[in-house]
């Protein structure tokens, strides 16, 4: 990777009362030797980004079932989910189902 | 990059999602489509309203019931089903707790063109729950606004003169639902909780037009459509034995989509056999709501508020029973009232 990455990062469905209620992050990625895949940015969101209760955003390396991925507007699993390559100006949004109304 | 998966309903548009109930990628246009003609089909086909019908829609401002407030006001316009559609919601009387979800009923009431009728405890019970929290303290508030939130709906929509009830339940609230009273053992509540019309005799009839609508399709319905709802603290919060619950049902869809339905479909067709006892199904003698025993929960507890007693209503159920209704004796043998569990299904949409 030769630039940093710059992506919009979006949770929604009461996901972003686990970032202090802000659901819009516009983030810039570090270089790193390899790509940056979902699996790193997830790590990263973890360690950087996330303000409380981490099982309720992750299980294992993944979002934590219920939680819904959509990779610039289109569902993740039609992406490869943990496996799709970041893109600059990519747009990832995360939303809660697991929040009730 | 990978090539971005077309749709394979139309064949042009760039698929927005997998359908987790049929593993096929479809386009935004194409799901919305879909999905507003599946819960019309589910409406027609379960034969769950009439001509002429007024049916108050229970409106928190959560997804769900967001979701079904539009899905109806547009399905009843392009097919001409002939209903009055009104919002109803509820409000507890906790000073700050409803403020926010109102909110977004009162924006969505506007974008929908629907009446909207927010109904207090205080309107529908004389008491509001921050009254009742200074007379009954902390501890016991909990049981008080549980039991007078499952009738509130029902309260609320007799009093607008609504015919029906419509309530926002999605296929995952109804699997979990018969994942758990399964796991409880609940018979009754098993054998009826998946039904997508009940009540009667008595009670107003409720229906879930949305028991088939997978939870990820309506908050992805409700995403691309641009559908602004409010959303709490998480469901796994207040009822541990429901969290896992969830969990668990979460966790299998994860590995298998149909889970969600297969569960649905299992709750539809359990049969139970002939000689297991069944709770006794009885009207409240004061309010005409569903209670097994003389008088149901919440017109125990508000005798109690009203006598100045309030901690009558709190445990020992049968003895205070024999004590309100007075002359009539409570049939020998009486069923505990299942109902009366708190906390045991959640069988409104808030
Ligand atoms: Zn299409
Ligand atoms: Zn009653």
């Amino acid at each position: 990777m030769a630039a940093p990455l710059c992506v919009q990062l979006e949770f929604g469905g009461g996901a972003e009362l686990l970032f202090d209620g802000v659901r819009k992050h516009q983030v810039t990625l570090p270089i790193q030797p390899g790509p940056w895949d979902i699996r790193c940015l997830l790590v990263w969101i973890k360690e950087n980004l996330l303000k409380e209760r981490l099982e309720l955003f992750m299980q294992g390396d993944s979002v934590r079932p219920g939680i819904l991925v959509l990779i610039n507007e289109a569902d993740w699993e039609l992406m490869g989910e943990l496996d799709y390559q970041l893109q600059d100006q990519d747009n990832v949004v995360f939303i809660s189902t697991l929040h009730g109304g | 990059m990978p090539a971005p998966v077309l749709c394979q309903s139309c064949g042009a548009g760039r698929a927005a999602l997998r359908r987790p109930k049929t593993g096929r990628a479809l386009c935004r246009a194409c799901f919305v489509a879909a999905f507003e003609a599946e819960v019309h089909g589910t409406i027609v086909s379960a034969r769950l309203f009439q001509p002429g019908e007024t049916v108050a829609v229970g409106a928190s401002g959560g997804k769900d019931s967001t979701v079904l407030a539009h899905l109806l006001r547009l399905l009843n316009e392009r097919h001409g089903y002939g209903l009055r559609l009104l919002l109803l919601s509820i409000d507890e009387g906790i000073a700050g707790y409803r403020d926010d979800s109102l909110e977004a009923v009162r924006r969505n009431r506007g974008r929908l063109g629907l009446p909207l009728h927010v109904l207090s405890y205080q309107e529908l019970y004389g008491w509001s729950m921050d009254r009742i929290a200074r007379h009954v303290g902390p501890k016991n508030n909990c049981t008080f606004c549980g039991v007078f939130r499952r009738q509130a709906l029902d309260r609320g929509a007799a009093l607008l003169g609504a015919d029906k009830i419509a309530t926002g339940h999605n296929a995952d609230d109804v699997a979990e639902t018969v994942l758990m009273n399964f796991l409880r053992g609940d018979v009754g509540r098993l054998r009826r909780c998946a039904g997508i019309l009940t009540g009667g005799e008595g009670t107003l009839p409720r229906c879930k037009p949305l028991k088939h609508a997978y939870e990820k399709e309506i908050v992805l319905y409700a995403y691309f459509q641009g559908l602004d709802y409010f959303s709490t603290e998480c469901v796994y919060a207040p009822n541990a034995y429901r969290g896992h619950t969830r969990t668990l049902l979460k966790d299998l869809e994860a590995v298998r989509p149909s889970a969600v339905a297969d569960l649905v479909h299992s709750g539809e067709r359990l049969a139970v056999r002939e000689d297991v006892r069944m709770p006794t199904q009885g009207i409240c003698q004061r309010c005409g709501y569903l209670s097994s025993q003389p008088l149901c929960k919440a017109c125990v507890l508000l005798e109690g508020l009203n006598r100045g007693l309030p901690r009558l209503g709190i445990g020992k159920p049968s003895r205070l029973q024999k004590a309100l209704t007075g002359a009539e004796k409570p049939e020998a043998g009486f069923q505990e009232d299942s109902e009366q569990s708190s906390n045991a299904v959640r069988t409104i949409d808030f």
